[in-house]
Protein backbone atom coordinates (compact mmCIF):
# COMPACT_ATOMS: atom_id res chain seq x y z
CA UNK A 1 0.00 0.00 0.00
CA UNK A 2 2.64 2.68 1.52
CA UNK A 3 -0.08 5.46 1.11
CA UNK A 4 -0.97 7.78 4.55
CA UNK A 5 -1.67 11.28 5.37
CA UNK A 6 -0.45 13.24 8.56
CA UNK A 7 -2.84 16.30 9.22
CA UNK A 8 -1.93 18.62 11.91
CA UNK A 9 1.65 19.43 10.92
CA UNK A 10 2.87 22.40 8.65
CA UNK A 11 5.50 23.39 6.05
CA UNK A 12 7.03 26.89 7.39
CA UNK A 13 10.32 27.05 5.49
CA UNK A 14 12.68 25.96 3.02
CA UNK A 15 15.96 26.92 2.73
CA UNK A 16 19.08 25.38 -0.07
CA UNK A 17 22.44 25.84 -0.14
CA UNK A 18 24.68 25.03 -2.94
CA UNK A 19 29.13 25.69 -3.09
CA UNK A 20 30.01 28.74 -5.13
CA UNK A 21 32.23 26.29 -7.52
CA UNK A 22 30.74 25.72 -11.12
CA UNK A 23 31.54 23.09 -13.36
CA UNK A 24 30.58 23.62 -16.80
CA UNK A 25 29.51 20.37 -18.57
CA UNK A 26 30.80 21.80 -21.50
CA UNK A 27 34.36 21.59 -20.43
CA UNK A 28 34.65 17.68 -19.29
CA UNK A 29 37.87 16.82 -20.45
CA UNK A 30 36.90 13.33 -21.14
CA UNK A 31 34.47 13.41 -24.17
CA UNK A 32 34.87 14.85 -27.61
CA UNK A 33 32.87 17.59 -28.42
CA UNK A 34 30.23 16.80 -30.63
CA UNK A 35 29.24 13.88 -27.68
CA UNK A 36 29.23 16.47 -25.07
CA UNK A 37 26.72 18.23 -26.92
CA UNK A 38 24.56 15.51 -27.31
CA UNK A 39 24.63 14.12 -23.80
CA UNK A 40 24.16 18.63 -22.86
CA UNK A 41 21.10 18.29 -24.93
CA UNK A 42 19.74 14.96 -23.70
CA UNK A 43 20.33 15.42 -19.73
CA UNK A 44 19.54 18.90 -19.53
CA UNK A 45 21.99 20.06 -17.73
CA UNK A 46 24.75 22.55 -18.13
CA UNK A 47 26.61 22.99 -15.17
CA UNK A 48 26.93 21.76 -11.68
CA UNK A 49 27.93 22.79 -8.45
CA UNK A 50 30.57 21.16 -6.82
CA UNK A 51 31.81 21.12 -3.47
CA UNK A 52 35.26 21.35 -2.61
CA UNK A 53 37.03 19.07 -0.31
CA UNK A 54 36.28 20.71 3.31
CA UNK A 55 32.57 21.29 2.61
CA UNK A 56 30.56 18.25 3.23
CA UNK A 57 26.66 18.00 3.00
CA UNK A 58 26.32 19.03 6.70
CA UNK A 59 28.02 22.21 6.18
CA UNK A 60 25.61 22.92 3.03
CA UNK A 61 22.44 21.86 5.46
CA UNK A 62 23.79 23.52 8.50
CA UNK A 63 24.47 26.55 6.57
CA UNK A 64 20.53 26.26 4.88
CA UNK A 65 19.39 25.17 8.25
CA UNK A 66 20.93 28.34 10.12
CA UNK A 67 19.64 30.53 7.92
CA UNK A 68 16.24 29.30 7.68
CA UNK A 69 15.69 29.20 11.84
CA UNK A 70 16.61 33.02 11.56
CA UNK A 71 14.37 34.08 9.06
CA UNK A 72 11.42 31.85 10.95
CA UNK A 73 12.39 33.46 14.10
CA UNK A 74 12.57 30.59 15.85
CA UNK A 75 14.86 29.80 18.85
CA UNK A 76 16.89 26.61 18.04
CA UNK A 77 16.45 25.47 21.61
CA UNK A 78 13.03 24.82 20.94
CA UNK A 79 13.33 22.38 18.16
CA UNK A 80 12.74 19.00 19.21
CA UNK A 81 13.61 16.71 16.46
CA UNK A 82 15.85 16.90 13.74
CA UNK A 83 16.47 14.44 10.49
CA UNK A 84 19.60 14.34 8.35
CA UNK A 85 19.19 12.43 5.48
CA UNK A 86 21.96 11.78 3.26
CA UNK A 87 24.25 9.12 1.69
CA UNK A 88 27.32 11.48 1.78
CA UNK A 89 27.48 11.71 5.78
CA UNK A 90 30.50 13.29 7.32
CA UNK A 91 31.83 9.81 9.03
CA UNK A 92 31.00 6.04 8.62
CA UNK A 93 30.17 6.67 12.56
CA UNK A 94 28.56 8.20 14.31
CA UNK A 95 25.36 9.64 12.48
CA UNK A 96 25.70 13.04 11.45
CA UNK A 97 22.61 14.44 12.95
CA UNK A 98 24.37 14.52 16.50
CA UNK A 99 26.99 17.04 14.73
CA UNK A 100 24.50 19.49 13.61
CA UNK A 101 22.24 19.06 16.40
CA UNK A 102 25.11 20.77 18.46
CA UNK A 103 26.22 23.14 15.65
CA UNK A 104 23.06 24.64 15.12
CA UNK A 105 23.00 24.75 19.00
CA UNK A 106 19.42 22.60 19.51
CA UNK A 107 18.42 21.04 22.78
CA UNK A 108 20.16 17.82 24.58
CA UNK A 109 16.88 16.54 24.72
CA UNK A 110 16.37 16.62 21.04
CA UNK A 111 16.00 13.69 19.10
CA UNK A 112 18.10 13.80 16.05
CA UNK A 113 19.46 10.82 13.60
CA UNK A 114 20.42 10.32 10.14
CA UNK A 115 18.48 8.22 7.05
CA UNK A 116 20.73 7.04 4.47
CA UNK A 117 18.35 7.46 1.22
CA UNK A 118 19.08 9.67 -2.00
CA UNK A 119 16.91 10.58 -4.57
CA UNK A 120 13.42 9.44 -2.67
CA UNK A 121 15.04 10.98 0.41
CA UNK A 122 13.54 14.33 0.96
CA UNK A 123 10.23 12.96 0.33
CA UNK A 124 10.70 9.77 2.81
CA UNK A 125 12.09 12.22 5.26
CA UNK A 126 9.02 14.68 5.37
CA UNK A 127 7.30 11.59 5.97
CA UNK A 128 8.84 10.15 8.58
CA UNK A 129 9.32 13.68 10.15
CA UNK A 130 6.09 14.59 10.12
CA UNK A 131 4.51 11.38 11.61
CA UNK A 132 7.35 11.74 14.67
CA UNK A 133 5.20 14.53 15.48
CA UNK A 134 2.06 14.31 15.39
CA UNK A 135 2.73 10.85 17.36
CA UNK A 136 5.13 12.42 19.79
CA UNK A 137 3.05 16.09 20.06
CA UNK A 138 7.00 17.14 19.19
CA UNK A 139 6.46 21.23 17.66
CA UNK A 140 9.07 21.74 15.80
CA UNK A 141 11.27 19.43 13.61
CA UNK A 142 13.88 20.10 10.40
CA UNK A 143 14.74 17.73 7.75
CA UNK A 144 17.86 18.47 6.20
CA UNK A 145 18.28 16.29 3.17
CA UNK A 146 22.09 17.12 1.19
CA UNK A 147 24.49 15.21 -0.67
CA UNK A 148 27.99 15.93 -1.94
CA UNK A 149 26.97 13.71 -5.08
CA UNK A 150 29.80 14.67 -7.69
CA UNK A 151 32.08 13.45 -4.77
CA UNK A 152 31.13 9.99 -4.88
CA UNK A 153 31.27 9.36 -8.72
CA UNK A 154 34.95 9.28 -10.74
CA UNK A 155 35.63 12.01 -13.12
CA UNK A 156 36.60 9.51 -15.40
CA UNK A 157 33.09 8.59 -15.77
CA UNK A 158 31.18 9.47 -18.80
CA UNK A 159 27.82 7.67 -17.54
CA UNK A 160 27.62 9.69 -14.15
CA UNK A 161 30.16 12.30 -13.65
CA UNK A 162 28.19 14.93 -16.35
CA UNK A 163 25.10 14.51 -13.95
CA UNK A 164 25.85 15.20 -11.01
CA UNK A 165 25.85 18.35 -7.97
CA UNK A 166 26.32 18.90 -4.75
CA UNK A 167 23.76 21.34 -2.60
CA UNK A 168 21.93 20.87 0.77
CA UNK A 169 18.47 21.60 2.16
CA UNK A 170 16.79 22.46 5.38
CA UNK A 171 12.81 22.17 5.77
CA UNK A 172 10.96 23.30 9.10
CA UNK A 173 7.87 21.82 9.95
CA UNK A 174 5.73 22.94 12.85
CA UNK A 175 2.71 21.41 15.07
CA UNK A 176 -0.20 23.89 14.03
CA UNK A 177 -3.71 22.22 14.18
CA UNK A 178 -4.94 23.84 11.46
CA UNK A 179 -2.86 22.61 9.00
CA UNK A 180 -4.29 20.62 6.34
CA UNK A 181 -2.88 16.62 5.88
CA UNK A 182 0.04 15.96 3.97
CA UNK A 183 -0.75 12.57 1.84
CA UNK A 184 2.63 10.71 1.01
CA UNK A 185 2.87 7.34 -1.24
CA UNK A 186 5.75 5.39 -0.85
CA UNK A 187 7.35 2.51 -2.70
CA UNK A 188 10.16 0.34 -2.34
CA UNK A 189 11.87 -2.51 -5.42
CA UNK A 190 15.05 -3.78 -3.30
CA UNK A 191 15.51 -5.99 -6.58
CA UNK A 192 17.17 -3.18 -8.56
CA UNK A 193 19.52 -2.14 -5.68
CA UNK A 194 22.55 -2.63 -7.82
CA UNK A 195 21.17 -0.54 -10.20
CA UNK A 196 22.71 2.44 -8.06
CA UNK A 197 25.42 1.23 -6.08
CA UNK A 198 28.83 2.06 -4.16
CA UNK A 199 30.07 -1.83 -4.14
CA UNK A 200 32.61 -1.34 -1.68
CA UNK A 201 33.24 0.74 1.53
CA UNK A 202 30.22 -0.79 3.47
CA UNK A 203 30.43 -4.22 5.37
CA UNK A 204 29.76 -6.67 2.89
CA UNK A 205 32.58 -5.86 1.03
CA UNK A 206 34.98 -3.63 2.95
CA UNK A 207 37.35 -1.91 1.90
CA UNK A 208 40.82 -3.72 0.49
CA UNK A 209 43.71 -2.16 -1.68
CA UNK A 210 41.63 -4.13 -4.73
CA UNK A 211 39.15 -1.64 -4.11
CA UNK A 212 40.87 1.75 -4.42
CA UNK A 213 42.23 0.11 -8.08
CA UNK A 214 40.49 2.01 -10.99
CA UNK A 215 39.75 -0.07 -13.82
CA UNK A 216 37.66 0.59 -17.14
CA UNK A 217 34.44 -0.83 -17.59
CA UNK A 218 33.67 0.49 -21.21
CA UNK A 219 34.68 3.24 -23.30
CA UNK A 220 34.51 6.69 -21.38
CA UNK A 221 33.60 4.55 -17.49
CA UNK A 222 36.52 4.01 -15.79
CA UNK A 223 35.95 4.14 -12.01
CA UNK A 224 36.80 1.94 -8.81
CA UNK A 225 34.76 0.07 -6.10
CA UNK A 226 34.32 2.77 -4.20
CA UNK A 227 32.86 4.90 -7.02
CA UNK A 228 29.19 5.08 -7.90
CA UNK A 229 28.09 2.90 -10.42
CA UNK A 230 24.70 4.03 -12.36
CA UNK A 231 23.70 1.59 -14.58
CA UNK A 232 21.84 4.34 -16.65
CA UNK A 233 19.67 2.53 -19.05
CA UNK A 234 17.93 0.73 -16.35
CA UNK A 235 17.76 3.54 -14.63
CA UNK A 236 15.79 5.35 -16.91
CA UNK A 237 13.68 2.24 -17.83
CA UNK A 238 12.74 2.52 -14.33
CA UNK A 239 12.19 6.02 -14.01
CA UNK A 240 9.71 6.25 -16.89
CA UNK A 241 8.13 3.41 -15.77
CA UNK A 242 7.74 3.19 -12.15
CA UNK A 243 6.76 6.55 -11.31
CA UNK A 244 4.41 8.37 -13.72
CA UNK A 245 2.64 4.83 -12.17
CA UNK A 246 2.93 5.62 -8.61
CA UNK A 247 2.23 9.21 -9.45
CA UNK A 248 -1.18 8.50 -11.43
CA UNK A 249 -2.20 5.59 -8.39
CA UNK A 250 -1.26 8.38 -5.56
CA UNK A 251 -3.24 10.53 -7.49
CA UNK A 252 -6.49 8.22 -7.23
CA UNK A 253 -5.80 6.97 -3.80
CA UNK A 254 -5.95 10.93 -2.45
CA UNK A 255 -8.77 11.68 -5.25
CA UNK A 256 -6.49 14.32 -6.36
CA UNK A 257 -7.41 16.35 -9.44
CA UNK A 258 -4.07 17.27 -11.35
CA UNK A 259 -5.93 20.92 -11.98
CA UNK A 260 -6.08 21.38 -8.29
CA UNK A 261 -2.85 21.31 -7.97
CA UNK A 262 -0.66 24.30 -8.64
CA UNK A 263 3.12 22.41 -8.79
CA UNK A 264 4.57 19.19 -9.77
CA UNK A 265 7.65 19.07 -8.36
CA UNK A 266 9.84 15.73 -9.41
CA UNK A 267 13.40 14.56 -8.46
CA UNK A 268 16.16 16.22 -11.23
CA UNK A 269 17.58 13.12 -12.76
CA UNK A 270 17.48 13.97 -16.22
CA UNK A 271 15.82 16.14 -18.78
CA UNK A 272 15.15 13.33 -21.06
CA UNK A 273 13.81 11.17 -18.32
CA UNK A 274 11.70 13.97 -16.63
CA UNK A 275 9.90 15.29 -19.82
CA UNK A 276 8.80 11.72 -20.17
CA UNK A 277 7.41 11.17 -17.01
CA UNK A 278 5.77 15.00 -17.39
CA UNK A 279 4.05 13.50 -20.87
CA UNK A 280 2.85 10.51 -19.32
CA UNK A 281 1.29 11.75 -16.83
CA UNK A 282 0.06 14.76 -19.33
CA UNK A 283 1.14 17.68 -17.30
CA UNK A 284 1.47 20.89 -18.47
CA UNK A 285 5.18 21.67 -18.43
CA UNK A 286 5.01 25.08 -17.02
CA UNK A 287 3.43 23.21 -13.82
CA UNK A 288 6.76 21.31 -13.77
CA UNK A 289 9.49 23.27 -12.67
CA UNK A 290 13.55 22.02 -13.50
CA UNK A 291 16.38 23.39 -11.75
CA UNK A 292 18.66 20.45 -13.77
CA UNK A 293 20.27 22.65 -16.35
CA UNK A 294 22.10 24.68 -13.82
CA UNK A 295 22.28 22.52 -10.58
CA UNK A 296 22.24 18.75 -12.07
CA UNK A 297 20.59 15.77 -9.67
CA UNK A 298 21.33 16.17 -6.48
CA UNK A 299 20.09 13.30 -5.08
CA UNK A 300 17.76 14.47 -2.13
CA UNK A 301 18.26 18.01 -2.19
CA UNK A 302 16.69 18.46 -6.24
CA UNK A 303 13.19 18.73 -4.89
CA UNK A 304 13.95 21.32 -1.85
CA UNK A 305 16.53 23.35 -4.41
CA UNK A 306 14.01 23.37 -7.15
CA UNK A 307 11.24 24.87 -4.91
CA UNK A 308 13.72 27.81 -3.56
CA UNK A 309 15.54 28.37 -7.46
CA UNK A 310 12.60 28.10 -9.05
CA UNK A 311 9.16 28.75 -7.22
CA UNK A 312 9.81 31.12 -4.49
CA UNK A 313 8.19 33.55 -5.36
CA UNK A 314 5.33 31.55 -6.61
CA UNK A 315 4.97 30.21 -3.26
CA UNK A 316 4.94 33.18 -1.10
CA UNK A 317 2.46 35.17 0.52
CA UNK A 318 0.05 32.94 -0.61
CA UNK A 319 -1.76 29.31 -0.33
CA UNK A 320 -0.09 26.69 -3.07
CA UNK A 321 -0.34 22.82 -3.38
CA UNK A 322 2.44 20.81 -4.59
CA UNK A 323 2.85 17.09 -5.70
CA UNK A 324 6.40 16.27 -5.03
CA UNK A 325 8.07 12.50 -6.25
CA UNK A 326 11.65 10.96 -5.66
CA UNK A 327 12.80 8.19 -7.23
CA UNK A 328 16.33 6.44 -7.35
CA UNK A 329 18.36 4.69 -5.94
CA UNK A 330 17.16 1.72 -3.67
CA UNK A 331 15.34 1.24 -5.75
CA UNK A 332 13.28 3.87 -3.69
CA UNK A 333 10.29 6.62 -4.45
CA UNK A 334 7.96 8.57 -2.56
CA UNK A 335 5.22 10.84 -3.42
CA UNK A 336 3.76 13.60 -1.41
CA UNK A 337 1.28 15.97 -1.54
CA UNK A 338 1.41 19.35 0.36
CA UNK A 339 -0.37 23.03 0.99
CA UNK A 340 1.89 25.58 2.08
CA UNK A 341 0.53 28.98 3.37
CA UNK A 342 3.11 31.41 2.60
CA UNK A 343 6.10 29.40 3.58
CA UNK A 344 9.67 31.64 4.66
CA UNK A 345 11.84 30.58 1.71
CA UNK A 346 15.40 32.62 1.86
CA UNK A 347 17.37 33.46 -1.03
CA UNK A 348 19.32 30.61 -2.31
CA UNK A 349 22.60 30.23 -0.15
CA UNK A 350 26.20 30.07 -1.34
CA UNK A 351 29.14 28.31 0.43
CA UNK B 1 3.36 -7.19 -32.95
CA UNK B 2 5.66 -7.41 -36.30
CA UNK B 3 9.34 -7.68 -36.69
CA UNK B 4 9.25 -4.87 -39.79
CA UNK B 5 7.47 -2.61 -37.58
CA UNK B 6 9.68 -3.10 -34.56
CA UNK B 7 12.79 -2.68 -37.16
CA UNK B 8 10.70 0.46 -38.78
CA UNK B 9 10.29 2.05 -35.19
CA UNK B 10 13.93 1.01 -34.16
CA UNK B 11 15.78 3.15 -37.27
CA UNK B 12 13.46 6.02 -36.07
CA UNK B 13 15.69 6.48 -33.28
CA UNK B 14 18.46 6.82 -35.23
CA UNK B 15 19.57 9.59 -37.18
CA UNK B 16 19.80 8.60 -40.95
CA UNK B 17 23.22 8.15 -41.87
CA UNK B 18 24.17 8.26 -45.17
CA UNK B 19 24.19 4.42 -47.00
CA UNK B 20 23.11 2.30 -43.94
CA UNK B 21 19.86 0.46 -44.34
CA UNK B 22 18.77 -1.01 -41.18
CA UNK B 23 17.73 -4.22 -41.68
CA UNK B 24 16.48 -7.05 -39.05
CA UNK B 25 20.07 -8.41 -39.11
CA UNK B 26 21.75 -4.79 -38.74
CA UNK B 27 24.53 -5.39 -35.37
CA UNK B 28 23.28 -1.65 -34.13
CA UNK B 29 26.16 -2.05 -31.83
CA UNK B 30 28.16 -1.60 -35.01
CA UNK B 31 26.36 1.68 -35.96
CA UNK B 32 28.95 4.67 -35.73
CA UNK B 33 25.87 6.27 -33.71
CA UNK B 34 25.31 4.03 -31.60
CA UNK B 35 25.77 5.15 -27.90
CA UNK B 36 23.86 5.02 -24.13
CA UNK B 37 21.72 8.19 -25.47
CA UNK B 38 20.48 6.27 -28.29
CA UNK B 39 19.73 3.25 -25.93
CA UNK B 40 17.55 5.23 -24.17
CA UNK B 41 15.30 6.41 -26.95
CA UNK B 42 15.09 2.55 -27.54
CA UNK B 43 14.07 1.79 -24.06
CA UNK B 44 11.41 5.20 -24.52
CA UNK B 45 10.49 3.69 -27.28
CA UNK B 46 9.67 0.18 -26.50
CA UNK B 47 7.76 1.81 -23.40
CA UNK B 48 6.30 4.20 -25.83
CA UNK B 49 4.84 1.63 -28.60
CA UNK B 50 4.89 -1.90 -26.78
CA UNK B 51 4.30 -1.24 -23.08
CA UNK B 52 7.19 -2.81 -22.30
CA UNK B 53 10.23 -2.17 -20.03
CA UNK B 54 13.46 -3.18 -21.60
CA UNK B 55 16.40 -3.61 -19.28
CA UNK B 56 19.93 -2.97 -19.85
CA UNK B 57 20.56 -6.53 -19.77
CA UNK B 58 18.36 -7.28 -22.65
CA UNK B 59 20.10 -4.66 -24.48
CA UNK B 60 23.94 -5.97 -23.84
CA UNK B 61 23.17 -9.88 -24.55
CA UNK B 62 21.37 -8.70 -27.67
CA UNK B 63 23.69 -7.76 -31.22
CA UNK B 64 21.23 -7.59 -34.36
CA UNK B 65 17.76 -6.08 -34.43
CA UNK B 66 16.25 -8.74 -34.58
CA UNK B 67 17.42 -10.43 -31.30
CA UNK B 68 16.32 -7.40 -29.54
CA UNK B 69 12.97 -8.16 -31.17
CA UNK B 70 12.98 -11.59 -29.97
CA UNK B 71 13.39 -10.65 -26.31
CA UNK B 72 10.41 -7.67 -26.81
CA UNK B 73 8.29 -10.84 -28.26
CA UNK B 74 8.56 -13.49 -25.18
CA UNK B 75 7.94 -10.42 -22.95
CA UNK B 76 5.06 -9.58 -24.65
CA UNK B 77 3.26 -12.29 -25.14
Amino acid sequence: MGNFSVSGVALKGIAACVPKQTEFNKDYPYLAEADISKLIEATGIEQRRVAPKDICSSDMCGAAAEKLIAELNWDAATIDVLIFVSQTPDYILPNTAPLLQHKLGLSKTAMAFDMTLGCSGYVYGLSVLAGIMKTSGFKKGLLLAGETAARIVSPKDKSAMPLFGDAGSATALELQDDAPAMHFGLGTDGSGYKTIIIPDGGARNVVTEESLKPHTVSEGIERNNCQLVLEGMDVFSFGITTVPKAVSSFMEHFSLQQENVDHFIFHQANMMMNKMIAKKLKLPLEKVPFSLKEFGNTSSATIPLTIVTELKGQLQNKKTSMVQCGFGVGLSWGTVYIETNDPVIPDLIEL
Amino acid sequence: MELNDFVENFAAQLENEEGVTITPETNFRDLAEWDSLVALSIIAMVDEKYNTKLTGDEIRASHTISDLYEKLKSKVA
